[in-house]
């Protein structure tokens, strides 16, 4: 069955349809427009990061410090905001700033001095998350002003919240840019073969540190997402993240060596996540065994297409 | 003196610029700190560092092959609290069996990341991101929300970690430090005199190469993450010694801490060169901050993992510079002499 499926894509569209299946006959209230919403609502900040963590591994890249640079910023905003006085525009301001800050240090480091994305983004995932801390401390924060929590609480347009329309757009434009574009075309190729990418005449490195920019700043942006949704925050918002993040990823298809990937694998890899969650959560299964499934599927979500497919693994 | 710099391997100048840079370290805190160096300071940094020391050497042999092992802190926990349950159910139970026990325990959870890696072809990241959770996850389950108490265990584990063993110049080297500074020389010495260790850096600095000298790498790279795993067992039973009290979330973090060790002590993330040597020192390094941040009245204690990003940063940057510049600098030198010996022969 699996082996007459042409694509990967459509292995997973497959395995969503059976997901939903069976959490539909698990509780009634499944298919409501209420919960496929929550559904979305609940992990929103990692999904949106993961669009743009699509784009960095493709470019063959990666980069861990995602998850301590969304608790940077909320961690940034939160004491700007409750212990500095800084208004809160402001402080949104410059919490993505800081977000771009922090996305340029490491592709500086990535792109100047030449280091490995792994070791790099290792570092800071500890740096970032040390900040949050140096800011926060121990202490919890909490009654931002009343528009910012609304803004992560309720429906912007209709029952749809700010975050999830902010996933809609980004998804949109991101989606254009990967497969209709030029800069899509050349994240491809990056990932694919930097040398030949070189010799094309890309400049690899202006285009790496773009990317790390830009991954700083949705973290940034989706640290603050969850500041606003929580209503609160703590030295320790998204810690780990980037395991959700980067399994959503690699089970849409993105190869971790780079050069192949589809936006369209990641939203289908999203909507199984988050279904398999939200299944196992109506079977009252912990948060702990839900990660630790998540991590099944992650070496499932590379091995699997090996056994079956052979396509995925990159000709050396 | 410019003799031995020529003549010393990067990663030999690498040891000596980490043994300076700690004395350097300790020098500044001592300047800062009132009644820094106690007897306390090296029993409490020794202590801390036989459990780092271990964890560091475990990471230095699977990034030695061009992986690395993120599940190490899940291992380090698990083991720690199967030991502290199995011990406090047959308190009679021999100290030489707990041991190979973790030791045991350890090797399964590695030989699973190390079947998956080697035999799956899964890159490590991807595998041990994975199982860093799927074993944190069976812990939680196999504890099922009970923790484990010092007082359950029996006295001669929690003393272990506190009996001298022998002082030098007045510092009191205690019995989980010497074990751990022993086990790793024993590291060291193989893989600088086995054959079979010294695969791993053949494997590490070229795969392809290794495979055409003969070199069964799946194997190489299975074994060094189940003795790397056997290594995080050993970890969990000094930290179970240390600590006594060990929950579910014994361990957290130390993936990240035995990466930094090691890279901070020299061992290249690309894979096929390093020194477990170098790893201890590393972990001497980052624990000496750690511990010294706390009693620093300027900087708070929350500045440790800022700290520690920037340090792996700073580490990892200069190693890459220097070793590209000493690598240009004696090949230019060599060229140098090449020409000054042609002309010689030239103009007689």
């Amino acid at each position: 069955m699996i082996a007459r499926l042409k694509s990967w894509e459509g292995f997973l569209l497959m395995s969503l349809v059976v997901i939903i299946g069976i959490n539909a006959g698990l509780s009634p209230e499944f298919l409501t427009l209420g919960n496929q919403i929550n559904l979305f609502q609940l992990s929103i900040e990692k999904i949106i990061v993961a669009l743009v963590m699509t784009f960095i591994i493709i470019n063959g890249e990666i980069d861990l410090s995602v998850g301590s640079m969304m608790g940077l910023s909320a961690c940034a905003f939160g004491w700007m905001v409750k212990e500095q006085g800084v208004a809160a525009p402001a402080a949104i301001a410059i919490s993505l700033g800081i977000g771009v800050l922090g996305g340029a240090l490491n592709g500086w480091f990535i792109t100047r001095v030449g280091l490995p994305s792994l070791v790099v983004t290792l570092a800071t995932l500890i740096g970032f998350r040390g900040l949050a801390r140096v800011l926060v401390e121990d202490r919890g924060l909490t009654d931002f002003p009343e528009w910012f929590d609304a803004l992560g609480q309720q429906g912007l347009i209709g029952p749809l919240p700010f975050a999830l329309v902010a996933f809609a757009v980004l998804f949109g434009v991101l989606y254009i840019v990967l497969e209709r574009s030029g800069f899509g075309r050349k994240t491809q190729v990056i990932g694919t073969n930097r040398e030949v990418a070189e010799f094309a005449g890309i400049d690899t490195n202006r285009h790496k540190m773009i990317l790390f920019i830009a991954s700083g700043t949705i973290a940034a942006f989706a640290g603050l997402l969850y500041a606003a949704r929580v209503g609160a925050v703590r030295g320790d918002v998204a810690n780990g993240f980037e395991l959700d993040i980067i399994t959503i990823v690699l089970l849409g298809g993105v190869s971790i060596f780079g050069g192949t990937g589809s936006l369209t694998g990641t939203l289908l890899a999203i909507l199984i996540v988050l279904n398999i969650r939200n299944g196992m959560a109506l079977l009252n299964i912990t948060g702990h065994i839900q990660t630790g499934v998540i991590g099944l599927l992650l070496i499932a979500s590379v091995m699997v297409p090996r056994l079956k497919f052979g396509t995925r693994e990159k000709t050396a | 003196m410019t003799g031995l710099f020529h003549r010393l391997s990067p990663q030999g100048l690498r040891i000596l610029a980490l043994l300076a840079v700690i004395l350097l370290l300790l020098a500044f805190f001592a300047s800062q700190i009132d009644g820094y160096f106690n007897a306390r300071l090296f029993s409490r940094i020794s202590g801390s560092v036989a459990i780092m020391a271990l964890i560091a050497t475990a990471q230095t042999l699977v990034i030695l092959t061009r992986n690395i092992d993120l599940s190490i802190g899940s291992v380090v926990g698990f083991t720690a609290f199967a030991a502290g349950n199995l011990v406090s159910s047959n308190p009679e139970m021999s100290a030489l069996l707990l041991v190979l026990f973790c030791c045991c325990f350890g090797a399964c959870f590695g030989a699973v990341n190390g079947l998956i890696v080697a035999y799956g072809r899964v890159p490590s990241i991807i595998v041990t991101l994975a199982t860093m959770a799927i074993f944190r996850s069976l812990l939680v389950e196999y504890s099922d929300g009970k923790s484990i108490t010092t007082n359950t265990l029996p006295a001669w584990l929690t003393e272990f970690p506190n009996m001298p063993v022998f002082t030098v110049f007045g510092l009191e080297f205690r019995a989980a430090f010497v074990a751990a500074l022993t086990l790793v020389f024993a590291v060291h010495l193989a893989l600088t005199r086995l054959r079979p260790m010294r695969q791993f850096f053949a494997v590490g600095s070229n795969p392809e190469a290794a495979e055409m000298a003969g070199i069964d790498a799946r194997r190489v790279v299975f074994s060094a993450f189940v003795l790397s795993g056997a290594l995080a067992g050993l970890a969990g039973l000094m930290f179970l010694a240390r600590f006594g009290n060990i929950t579910v979330v014994a361990g957290l973090g130390f993936e990240l801490k035995s990466v930094a060790a090691a890279v901070v002590g020299g061992v290249n993330i690309f894979g096929g060169s390093g020194t477990v040597i170098g790893a201890l020192l590393g972990a001497v390094l980052v624990d000496v901050i750690d511990t010294s941040l706390v009693r620093w009245a300027i900087v708070s204690e929350f500045w440790r993992e800022a700290v520690l990003g920037a340090l792996i940063l700073l580490s990892v940057t200069t190693d890459t510079l220097f070793t590209r510049r000493l690598v240009a600098w004696r090949a230019a030198r060599a060229h140098a002499r090449r020409e000054a010996a042609l002309n010689r022969e030239a103009r007689p």
